[in-house]
């Protein structure tokens, strides 16, 4: 516990822990002391002079945002002379800003308007010529407009401290000082738009979002992004069931101020031409439009006969789809079709994680531990590329609290900029160098591990012993690729003992049924024999084109549900847009029981009732409800769930989607498509 | 990028002037040493500075735009710096610099066609005891009268 | 070697070589009791070295003028981090050209001066940063280096003292906001110009995240003479809380413009009269500015019995700054030097804070206009409103610096303001009287 210190601040006392900042104490005290260029996280820079406030024995004004608390000071932030001081610097940056409002995106939620609204001058008695320069475009999705910049620098802070990529700088000197990309007229960078959101004015625009429409006219919906395995929170913004933008301004989700461009513009596979809108049925061996209730039909009878015989089933599942989803699927599958052949795309070994963790608990590290523990060490994983949230907690662990992170990678990552050590090995050697960081790791007070798909099977009990063997606490981390593979394992979307996985299914000449469900299998490997092919998807994939009947499926944004990130926090899908013509997959596998007359013994399918039933069964499930209802992410325990090891490491292949790509979901994004399009043409 | 013998061993001295793990240091004074021989600071001495002292060309472009004496586009052989501020233009030097450009016949941060002379109306050099002053490239002068000025640009002229 | 011809009143200390032969070379130095305090330093206890220091009274040469011997005792002793020696020859003040005379005719008292710092606070480099725009100075101090270095009062174990300390010149290229202390500090690390937010201060984080000295050129130059001769000797030159002499730039109208080391607390009529030879032309003072375009002026009558010295300048409500004086006559434009002094501060502004990025800019398109003739009478109630709106809020002085002369112009010299109105060409210019002479 930090000693608490006692100030004065508008004639009454408060307490704040030593060390803090005037600007954050009077925060706590609800006090509102402006400024534009303080932001929590990223370093001082007492540029905007916004935040002078009066504080006794100090002849001049004092910035809030660089005073610590010092006991029995006595700070005074509503005199006239403050007044007068926040009210000049308003006067003097709207000098050469341009009165762009009523085109610019920003009206609504900018930052410069609401200070001005409420400290500001009613009339400006600049009279000279404003200084200006044309707007310039530095990516498909980033635009800059001089003129309205107020250098505040946060732009060019989070993209060098928050990020590590350092795009963006300044040049030129006083008043004709610009924001500068790092290839002279254009960026090249991660692309994450984080500079956008984080700009206070319209300085920094979105190509794809840029003259569509007022922030007031949009419903803003936070919900879980659908893309990575990271879990972060993407908020919406909707107008007449349209998304017309995602951002995190309200930095509510674990992700905090992070997003990256999957995030925030890569929304927009949802409303591809290509998309699903109406079931498929085949018809002398074309996939022809039916109806619902013609294809529901078709798929009931075929499974209804299968089963009567006692054919074989093959059931693959998803890493989108949620947890309600995977679990109902299974659940139909084991109860009702009575077969274990069921599997997913594994890209991490998670279950045999949770089975060499078995017995110990707290073991799991949190996306917020990332950013708290005081030592982490990386192996086999590239995290800025494909984790990217991950990443950013890393750095900011390092920045904020000098965390000590460790790499051992095959090739240079970015967290070489500030690892404590890191190691290149070849591919497998992982486990082999980590002997050599034995002493520096075990002299650490804590340490998470996270680690990629190269260790697996064995090599996860043999790092699960490593790290036990240290001595000090460790909580470990298992990379995985999408949304919710995490739950997909956790719901048991796995082969029973003895039972087919995905490419025994696959390769299999007998195989009666073959049910993929969000997935695209057949895209590499071709089929086999003449099995009864029912495929739910948003497109028509290459599993989708050889099935016999389609049902087009609602994508993460159309549907409630829960998902869970690779560090095993559940948090909740909140519907944003209705789905035209395609539906839930739960509701698509209700109507589907409800067919076959088994729906009383699957029970409804509705989200929150199939989650309560796992809350009951699936052990380690049994989180807040009022945490996931609040919008937050709440860890599931580490318990191996229902979930036999089958030792079967050599299924368990990450498809390392990079910042740019999202297996098929990327495939489908207009912006992501013209980002690495932009690339390839330099 | 190659440079003269000379200009190599003063980087090379540059760059161990400075504790171990600074030689972004260095960055400004190779920009102007490299400048003074090249002409002007082009994109490949840009990248070239940011190789050699391990620091990103944005970071070098940074610098450039700051420093009144670096410059991307190419002046004259001679660039005569005349001051205006205040202990100067209290001897002339306003008007110094208005013969200056019409004798020439170009402007401020201009260069002749032939690309011998170029002009630029600068801030205090330092030299305010003896104004009004002015400075071709690095050099000096003191107490220049309009007249001064005319033989010293028609000396530059013949110059080649 | 660039000089002017002394004047009987100055008190020859720091400038007691200049005009000699040859008094740059190393030789020339040796003769003249040259690093004979560096060999006494050598020998006193550091806390000696820095008693003497506060004795002297010496003050901040630059233009802040703060006590010297106390900021070298805020650098900690104890701090396993190298310690640092800078030397700010980044000399851009208006009216300021003193620093390049001692560097141009007594480079090796400069070097004394880093040496015996550097023995005071357990320093082992210093740093010469020079303003890039006197590149012939960086030859003579490298030359002046070498010398040292070839007789052995640089490098290790100087002269057998056990001591050892390196000197670099480092060049600046055009700044003016590098004066400022902690915006040398980040440009001699190669980056922008830009301050650093304070506390820390450089003694305790300064060269490098190091502690370090940070001082001006004259105040080094002062060092030797003290530590030679001792504290008292030099604070006697003075007056109490501000000992020794001060390098005066007299500039302007008139006749005997020059640099001259005058003690402190000199009067300032004499300083004018007969220091100066009296103002160009026979004409009558108008204004007068004591240490640097960033004071505030003062009207002739202001002048009368004021002095040269730290305390009161201040009491006159301007400062001593750096010492650069300027001299106007009664032939001389007030809006106009206001208009350039402005265009200054405006083109040198670093940028970072809002106040002085845009107020300098806006003062000096509105000063503009207002020359111009196309100034209206709520102007000049604007002008000195803005300019007092960046007093006392900016990140660093520098806006101070634009401010305070121009609140002074506009509140002393009004009526030369209404005078520019309604389309009234410059009475100046029109009369066909020159600025000049």
């Amino acid at each position: 516990m930090p000693d608490l210190v006692t100030l004065t601040i508008n004639g009454a006392a408060i307490q704040a822990p030593a060390g803090m900042l005037v600007i954050d104490a009077a925060k706590r005290s609800g006090i509102e002391v402006p400024a534009f260029c303080y932001y929590e996280g990223l370093t001082l820079q007492a540029a905007c002079r916004m935040c002078l406030v009066e504080v006794e024995k100090m002849p001049k004004l004092m910035t809030a945002c660089t005073l610590t608390v010092a006991e029995g000071m006595v700070v005074r932030t509503e005199t006239p002379q403050v007044v007068a001081a926040r009210k000049s610097m308003l006067e003097f940056l709207l000098a050469n800003h341009p009165l762009d409002c009523p085109v610019c995106d920003k009206g609504g939620e900018c930052e410069l308007q609401d200070m001005t609204f409420r400290y500001g001058a009613g009339e400006s008695r600049f009279t000279e010529m404003k200084v200006h320069v044309d707007e310039k475009q530095w990516s498909p999705v980033v635009f800059f407009d001089n003129p309205r910049c107020i250098l505040c620098y946060r732009c060019v802070r989070i993209c060098n401290e928050g990020m590590g990529v350092g795009a963006l700088g300044v040049i030129n000197r006083g008043v004709v000082s610009e924001i500068a990309p790092n290839k002279g007229d254009h960026l090249e960078c991660d692309e994450c738009g984080m500079c956008i959101d984080i700009c206070p004015v319209g300085a920094l625009t979105s190509g794809t979002y840029r003259y569509h429409t007022r922030p007031w006219e949009m419903t803003h919906v936070g919900t879980i992004c659908t893309h990575c395995s990271n879990g972060c929170k993407t908020t919406l913004g909707v107008r007449n069931d349209e998304i017309i933008r995602g951002n995190n301004r309200d930095r509510s989700g674990i992700n905090g101020e992070f997003l990256c461009i999957k995030g925030r513009y890569a929304f927009d596979f949802y409303n591809h031409p290509e998309r699903l809108l109406a079931p498929l049925v085949r018809v002398n061996g074309k996939l022809e439009e039916a109806s619902w209730s013609k294809a529901l039909e078709t798929v009931a009878v075929k499974f209804k006969e299968v089963r009567a015989r006692g054919g074989k089933f093959g059931v693959v599942g998803s890493n989108h789809t949620t947890n309600e989803e995977n679990y109902y699927l299974q659940k139909f599958a084991r109860k009702i079709l009575g077969t274990g052949n069921i599997d997913h795309h594994r890209t991490g070994d998670v279950p045999a994680l949770l089975d060499a963790l078995s017995g110990k608990t707290g073991k799991l590290a949190t996306a917020a531990d990332l950013y708290q523990k005081k030592a982490v060490l990386v192996i086999g994983a590239d995290l800025a590329l494909e984790q990217p949230f991950l990443s950013f907690q890393l750095r900011a662990n390092y920045r904020h609290h000098q965390a000590h992170v460790y790499a051992v990678t095959t090739a240079p990552v970015r967290e070489d900029q500030y690892a404590a050590a890191s190691a290149r090995v070849a591919l497998g050697g992982e486990l082999d160098a980590l002997e050599s960081l034995r002493d520096r790791l075990r002299a650490e007070p804590e340490l998470v591990i996270v680690f990629g798909d190269a260790i697996k099977g064995a090599g996860v009990r043999r790092l699960v012993d490593f790290g036990e063997s240290l001595g000090i606490p460790v909580q470990y981390v298992c990379l995985l690729d999408y949304s919710n593979s995490r739950g997909a394992a956790d719901m048991g979307m796995l082969p029973d003992s003895g039972a087919m996985a995905m490419p025994e299914m696959l390769a299999a000449e007998d195989l009666d049924v073959l049910w993929v469900v969000g997935a695209n299998p057949l895209r590499q490997v071709p089929g086999a024999g003449s099995r009864f092919v029912v495929v739910h998807d948003l497109f028509l994939t290459e599993t989708a084109k050889s099935a016999d009947v389609v049902f087009p499926a609602a994508s993460a944004y159309e549907k409630n549900g829960t998902v869970t990130n690779v560090c095993g926090e559940v948090q909740r899908l909140i519907k944003a847009v209705g789905a035209m013509g395609a539906k839930p997959d739960l509701e698509i596998m209700g109507l589907l029981a409800r067919e076959m007359g088994v729906a009383a013994d699957l029970g409804p399918w509705i989200p929150d009732a199939v989650f309560a039933e796992i809350r009951k069964n699936v052990r380690g499930y049994d989180v807040s409800l009022p945490v996931l209802e609040m919008g937050g992410a709440a860890q599931t325990s580490a318990l191996n769930g229902r979930v036999p090891l089958d030792g079967r490491p050599e299924l368990i292949r990450s498809a390392h989607d990079n910042l740019f790509t999202s297996g098929t979901l990327g495939r489908y994004s207009k912006v992501l498509n013209s980002v690495v399009e932009n690339h390839g043409n330099r | 990028m190659t440079f003269s013998p000379e200009l190599e061993l003063r980087f090379a001295k540059l760059l161990t002037s400075y504790p171990p793990g600074r030689q972004r240091s260095a960055v400004i004074p190779m920009l102007l040493y490299a400048q003074d021989e090249i002409g002007s600071v082009t994109p490949e001495l840009m990248e070239e500075v940011a190789r050699r002292t391990g620091v990103t060309p944005l970071q070098v472009d940074e610098v450039v735009g700051y420093y009144s004496m670096l410059h991307k586009k190419p002046l004259g052989k001679y660039h005569v710096q005349i001051c205006t501020n205040i202990s100067c233009l209290l001897r002339g030097g306003m008007e110094l610099w208005e013969h200056a450009c019409r004798k020439v016949g170009v402007g401020h941060k201009d260069v002749t066609a032939d690309g011998q002379i170029s002009l630029e109306e600068v801030e205090c050099i330092g030299a305010c005891s003896w104004a009004p002053a002015l400075q071709v490239n690095y050099d000096f002068h003191h107490q220049v009268t309009p007249e001064k000025l005319d033989r010293l640009l028609d000396s530059l002229r013949k110059i080649h | 070697m660039l000089y002017n011809e002394p004047s009987p009143l100055e008190t020859k200390v720091l400038t007691r070589r200049f005009g000699m032969e040859n008094s740059a070379s190393i030789d020339t130095y040796l003769a003249t009791e040259g690093y004979r305090a560096f060999e006494k330093a050598a020998g006193m206890k550091f806390e000696q070295i820095i008693e003497e220091m506060k004795i002297s009274n010496l003050r901040g040469r630059g233009g802040a003028g703060f006590p010297t011997g106390m900021k070298w005792s805020f650098v900690p002793r104890s701090s396993p981090k190298p310690k640092y020696i800078v030397v700010n020859a980044d000399e851009s003040e208006p009216g300021t050209c003193k620093d390049r005379l001692l560097i141009e005719n007594d480079p090796h008292q400069l070097i004394e001066g880093t040496l015996i710092a550097g023995l005071a606070v357990d320093a082992h480099a210093g740093y010469i940063y020079i303003r890039g725009e006197y590149r012939y100075l960086i030859e003579i101090m490298d030359k002046a280096i070498a010398e040292a270095y070839g007789r052995g009062y640089l490098g290790k174990n100087i002269r057998g003292t056990g001591f050892d300390f390196e000197l670099y010149t480092h060049t600046g290229a055009g700044a003016y906001e590098c004066g400022e202390e902690s915006a040398l500090l980040e440009s001699l690390e190669g980056k922008r110009g830009i301050p650093r937010i304070r506390p820390p201060f450089p003694a305790v984080s300064g060269a490098f995240q190091c502690p370090t000295i940070l001082n001006n050129v004259e105040t080094y130059c002062a060092v030797p003479a003290i530590i030679r001769d001792g504290g008292a000797a030099f604070a006697a030159l003075g007056i109490p809380k501000a000992g020794g002499t001060k390098l005066t730039c007299l500039t302007g109208h008139l006749n005997r413009p020059g640099v001259y080391e005058l003690k402190l607390g000199f009067p300032v009529k004499t300083m004018i009269e007969e220091v100066g030879g009296g103002i160009l032309g026979g004409k009558k003072l108008k204004a007068f500015i004591p240490g640097g375009s960033s004071c505030p002026v003062l009207t002739a009558a202001e002048c009368e019995g004021l002095t040269m010295d730290y305390d009161a300048m201040a009491k006159a409500k301007t400062m001593l700054g750096s010492g650069g004086v300027v001299v106007m006559h009664e032939d001389t434009c007030m809006v106009k030097a206001a208009l350039r002094i402005m265009r200054f501060y405006a083109h040198e502004s670093c940028g970072w804070c809002i106040p002085c990025r845009e107020g300098t800019n806006w003062l000096r398109k509105l000063l503009q206009r207002f020359h111009d003739g196309m100034g209206q009478r709520s102007d000049i109630a604007l002008i000195g409103d803005l300019a007092k709106n960046m007093l006392g809020k900016t990140f660093c002085p520098l806006g101070d610096a634009a401010a305070l002369p121009t609140i002074s112009i506009v509140e002393k010299f009004y009526h030369e303001f209404e005078d520019h109105l309604d389309g009234k060409p410059c009475p100046y210019e029109e009369a066909g009287r020159l600025v000049t002479a």
